[in-house]
């Protein structure tokens, strides 16, 4: 679906990347610590939290996540604003906790990331 | 080319005549302000090198980990990176507590992480373990009270 | 609708207090950040995380959650799965990340606009 229909599915506002609505995005993941962002979050996907601060703006560029949906009514610090203005990354915020927008993109056909990164921690 | 003072980083500028691209970047522990802008600048960095989209996301991904590793655990650190036509490579050495297992800190979920780190949405235990997954090569070494080695390697297919 | 069933649709594996799956549950919290888990999370709820280690059973004892379904295949630390059989906390695993699992559960507890 577009970022667009995301914004609807949950009664957005947009922050930053008005002029991205138009992006095709299949994928969230959804997280508060940053290590499993970088273990499972595929390029391209929405990035779920409730994290307001730049690492999550630097990850969401280290990644290629398509756009960062701040939960809870939550906005971005101002450097983070900054920082995404910059790395030119969309950030939306809804009002609903995390439990709820996984809930209500999920019925509408957005997936999660599945595979973890391939394992193999046995060589050196 | 790469805005560096935009970056706000210090570069070392070093001999470039058997690698594509060679360059040192320095880190303060304790700064999350600028914990990230490391990786930021090395993939931008690879990109414009034109290289393979995966090798240009690994390599940031591992930069990352390594670059908050350094911000949350040690004083100072470096951290180099290589390009030649066969591989990416990182080295990252810090002036730390260095660590007492290796072997421990490399499984998924073992965190020394203190609350605060945590509520910044670190310390899950997956750092060393998210570098192994994400590069060919991963070496570390380590002397406590010292400071911590890692080389990295990611194959440019 | 109970513990049970939800873990019986989603493949769970029950690793602690199954004397408990009765329990009933009333909505949902997915987060990993303790702070925001205590100040925002309900009673009656599943609680969704990654976190493992043993606060977890006590933030879910306080704010009376139903239990606690750990993703990512994450098994819960050893003194959690001892705090958990001790306070009686369902503690559940799903092979599932975050995002997937509470999709399926916000549709299977029929939450509506």
């Amino acid at each position: 679906m577009k970022l667009r229909e995301v914004k609807e599915i949950l009664n957005a506002d947009v922050i930053v990347g008005e002029e991205k609505l138009e992006m095709e995005v299949k994928t969230a993941f959804g997280a508060d610590l940053m290590s499993d962002v970088l273990a499972f979050a595929k390029a391209g996907s929405l990035l779920l939290t409730g994290l307001t601060n730049t690492q999550v703006i630097r990850i969401a560029n280290v990644l290629d996540i398509a756009a960062i949906i701040l939960v809870r009514g939550k906005k971005p610090q101002t450097e983070s604003l900054a920082l995404a203005k910059e790395l030119q990354i969309p950030i939306l915020t809804t009002k609903y906790i995390l439990f709820e927008t996984a809930g209500r993109l999920y019925a509408k056909g957005i997936v999660g990331c599945l595979e973890q990164v391939e394992d193999h921690s046995a060589h050196s | 080319m790469v805005a560096w003072n935009k970056l706000k980083i210090t570069v070392h500028t070093a001999e470039t005549e058997n690698y594509l691209y060679t360059n040192s970047f320095d880190i303060e522990g304790g700064n999350f302000n600028k914990a990230g802008t490391i990786a930021t600048g090395i993939k931008s960095i690879l990109k414009e090198l034109g290289l393979p989209n995966d090798v240009v996301r690994k390599s940031a991904i591992v930069s990352y980990e390594a670059e908050i590793n350094i911000v949350s655990y040690a004083r100072k650190g470096i951290v180099t990176l290589t390009v030649t036509s066969k591989n990416v490579e990182i080295d990252v050495t810090d002036e730390g507590p260095g660590i007492p297992d290796v072997e421990l800190a490399r499984k998924q979920g073992y965190s020394t992480a203190n609350q605060q780190i945590r509520e910044m949405g670190f310390g899950a235990g997956m750092g060393l373990y998210n570098i192994d997954c994400y590069s060919d090569k991963f070496d570390i070494s380590s002397e406590v009270n010292k400071g911590t080695f890692l080389k990295i390697i990611i194959n440019i297919p | 609708m109970d513990i049970e069933t939800i873990a019986k649709k989603l493949n769970l594996k029950v690793s602690s207090a199954s004397d408990r799956l009765k329990n009933n549950v009333t909505g949902g919290y997915t987060g990993d950040l303790l702070s925001d888990v205590m100040a925002n999370s309900h009673e009656g709820d599943l609680w969704i995380t990654r976190q493992v280690h043993q606060n977890i059973v006590a933030v879910a004892t306080l704010k009376e959650h139903a239990g606690i379904i750990l993703v990512n295949s994450c098994e819960p630390a050893k003194d959690t799965l001892e705090k958990a059989i001790q306070e009686k906390v369902p503690i559940l695993i799903s092979d599932l990340p975050a995002f997937e699992l509470t999709g399926a559960i916000y549709n299977l507890l029929g939450k509506k606009d």
